[in-house]
């Protein structure tokens, strides 16, 4: 019998101890501290994930790296979208076993990604063309951009994004995705109104549903991009996601009320990270249109 | 996370290929959708073929993915739907394997996998619909027999079925989930009459069964009486579990010709129209994935197909009515034309968000089940 598409108990406690590291080392009072210092990545922090893996999972045991796959890469990712962890993540990633020091947190690594370009001034290493780039006010307190005068899509000699950055970014999509369902999930449990709390009432349980049934569908289509490693499977993938993360973000907040719309409140933080991430490239029209000529054959 | 399949499911695979290349050309030709006797025969041939090659019994006694790779593989190779076995094979069936005695599945059983009789769905009443508990069908104990008097709505093959799982109010004083009880009931018993039901697709899909009087052995009442509500869900479980596999198959195949057609009419060119295309590539691509997680799950768990299947309907009757808007995008004025391919699709598609559980009932039930919202009304 064969394992299935199902997490294997070895993916489940990858899982848990990516999600209890995190938890440690990034928990809500960091959360807050670095949004309170917009553009300062913590190197110490940088190096704790190194130290644990993150950037070198996939890389050859022989090469001083962690040996998984893609899978396992995923659903660290999801882990670090949903702890909304700041930083080059996907790019460093990539550069593991390329870029020395990138394996192990000692080196951040940036890549200019279609006309954007994020954290570009904490770089050691930058991926890409950068000239001509101009720092922009980020609408994410956690992500500083650059806008780059080049066109769109990096690289197109070798034909588009590299689909392993895209299904990163799917990944942790779906991170964010699943993170706003719970928060949404638990304001309704205990949130009262007209003297019940406002989960009894169908509008808001229809909300709450709306952002499971996204959720789960993108889940299905993230795991098993991840396993087939297919470019249309990635770009379907990554459509999900980012539906999944961005309305999620945005059905969390109303379900939140006026508390969804306060600095204070962790939700805005989820949807600007959500349209940050949207943007990177493979998503949106890209996506589509690569889907559109597997379908045209 | 493993998507590839054992060495004995790809041999059943191709045994099952290999069948279907050679029984397939020997069906009859395909009845009209109104002639019902001639439907009737038509899908119980097909479930008799089916039987004589060993595979009548893939939706009760088969393993999760073998159950999948039966309703992928008939898909895709053009192979007749349940139809009129649907019933039998995946409601009452079911229902009786679960909760009959040893004697009335030997009685009802066979003769459903042999492909002898149709089982037709007495569940919904004109004042019960979402609301399904609240029904008032009254059966009242006479001897060996119940008494039923009452109206059900939206029965398919009410016409040409032998039997129908029946649920009937037996006790009107308890609380209204503990008063029902599940009743095979045969159609040629006295005081029925069924009249045709017309759909907005024109077809006439459903019938609305009057019962006056008719009388329904003690014998034929699966599980206790007043116990039928907990029998019910058994079956509704069953139909929100891999009941739509073939059809996301077939979507992904319709959304292959949708791209031909717009090819060939120009309306490709239309950037807006092939990211809709694209998009809705996507869409069923992860409804496959989903529906092979959900087969996992169900394989893991022992079979029986959980809540998650409500996830998987809103998302897919979502879907496919996006499908066939999308089509009638690519056919523009042609989509008003009755005759053209897609058209008819696109109206039975409607129904997807009514059907076996709204999706406003459905989104109910992942909130208060799924995700433990509190009870609301």
């Amino acid at each position: 019998m064969n394992v299935r598409f199902r997490l294997t108990d070895d993916q489940r406690a990858l899982r848990a101890g990516v999600r209890e590291l995190l938890a440690r080392c990034f928990g809500r009072e960091a959360l807050r501290a670095a949004v309170g210092a917009p553009g300062r990545l913590d190197r110490t922090l940088w190096r704790i994930l190194g130290e644990a893996g993150f950037f070198a999972l996939r890389l050859p045991e022989a090469d001083g790296g962690v040996g998984l796959g893609l899978p396992e890469a995923v659903l660290a990712f999801e882990e670090a979208g949903r702890a909304l962890l700041p930083g080059p993540l996907v790019a460093t990633h990539l550069a593991a076993g390329g870029v020395p020091g990138a394996a192990h947190g000692e080196t951040v690594v940036v890549a200019v990604d279609g006309e954007l370009a994020e954290w570009l001034d904490a770089a050691d290493v930058v991926r890409g063309d950068a000239s001509g780039a101009v720092p922009l006010r980020s609408v994410d307190p956690l992500t500083p951009l650059h806008r780059l005068p080049g066109p769109g899509i990096p690289d197109p000699a070798a034909g588009g994004p590299d689909p392993v950055a895209v299904l990163l970014t799917a990944a942790e999509q779906l991170g964010t995705a699943g993170r706003v369902c719970e928060l949404a999930v638990e304001h309704a449990r205990t949130r009262e109104q007209f003297g019940r709390p406002i989960g009894a009432f169908q509008a808001v349980q229809h909300l709450c549903a709306d952002l499971l049934v996204r959720t789960e569908t993108a889940r299905a289509a993230v795991y098993a991009a991840a396993v087939t490693a297919g470019p249309a499977d990635i770009a379907a993938a990554r459509l999900l996601a980012d539906e999944a993360a961005v309305r999620g973000a945005r059905d969390c907040l109303q379900v939140h009320g006026g508390m969804g719309f306060t600095w204070e409140a962790d939700v805005h933080l989820h949807l600007k990270r959500a349209w940050v991430r949207a943007q990177r490239a493979g998503g949106g029209a890209q996506g589509e249109e690569l889907l559109a000529a597997v379908l045209a054959g | 996370m493993d998507l590839s399949y054992t060495p004995e499911e790809e041999e059943f695979r191709a045994r099952l290929r290999e069948w279907l290349t050679k029984a397939l050309p020997t069906l009859p030709a395909k009845p009209s959708p109104d002639d019902w006797p001639g439907r009737r025969a038509y899908d119980l041939g097909w479930q008799r073929m089916l039987y004589d090659a060993g595979y009548a019994a893939v939706h009760w006694d088969a393993a999760p993915t073998l159950r999948l790779i039966f309703l992928e593989e008939t898909e895709r190779a053009g192979a007749p739907y349940v139809g009129a076995n649907f019933v039998g094979l995946l409601h009452a069936g079911p229902t009786i394997a679960a909760e009959g005695t040893p004697a009335q599945r030997a009685r009802w059983l066979p003769p459903i996998l042999r492909g002898e009789q149709v089982w037709c769905q007495g569940f919904s009443e004109p004042d019960a619909g979402s609301d399904l508990a609240s029904l008032r069908t009254r059966a009242r104990r006479d001897g060996d027999a119940y008494v039923v008097t009452g109206s059900k709505i939206w029965t398919s093959h009410a016409e040409v079925a032998d039997w129908c799982e029946l649920l009937v109010r037996t006790d009107p004083d308890a609380p209204r989930h503990r008063g029902i009880t599940w009743l095979a009931m045969p159609m040629d018993a006295d005081g029925i009459t069924v009249r045709p039901l017309r759909t907005l697709a024109g077809s006439a899909e459903f019938a609305e069964v009057f019962l006056d009087e008719v009388r329904v052995p003690v014998a034929n009442r699966v599980g206790e009486e007043n116990d039928g509500w907990r029998v019910t869900m058994v079956t509704l479980s069953f139909e929100r579990g891999t009941a739509f596999v073939g059809e996301v198959v077939a979507c992904r195949r319709v959304l292959g010709e949708l791209a031909r057609e717009a090819r060939g009419n120009g309306r490709w060119d239309d950037p807006a129209l092939r990211r809709r295309l694209g998009r809705l590539d996507a869409e069923f691509r992860a409804l496959w994935r989903l529906t092979q997680w959900n087969v996992s799950e169900a394989e893991a768990s022992g079979g029986v197909p959980g809540v998650g299947g409500s996830v998987f309907k809103l998302r897919y009757s979502h879907a496919r009515q996006e499908l066939y808007d999308t089509a009638a995008e690519i056919l523009g004025p042609g989509a008003l034309d009755l005759d053209r391919p897609w058209v008819l699709d696109r109206l039975s598609s409607l129904s997807y968000t009514i059907a076996a559980g709204t999706s406003q009932i459905q989104r109910g039930i992942v909130a208060e089940r799924i995700l433990g919202l509190p009870r609301g009304r």
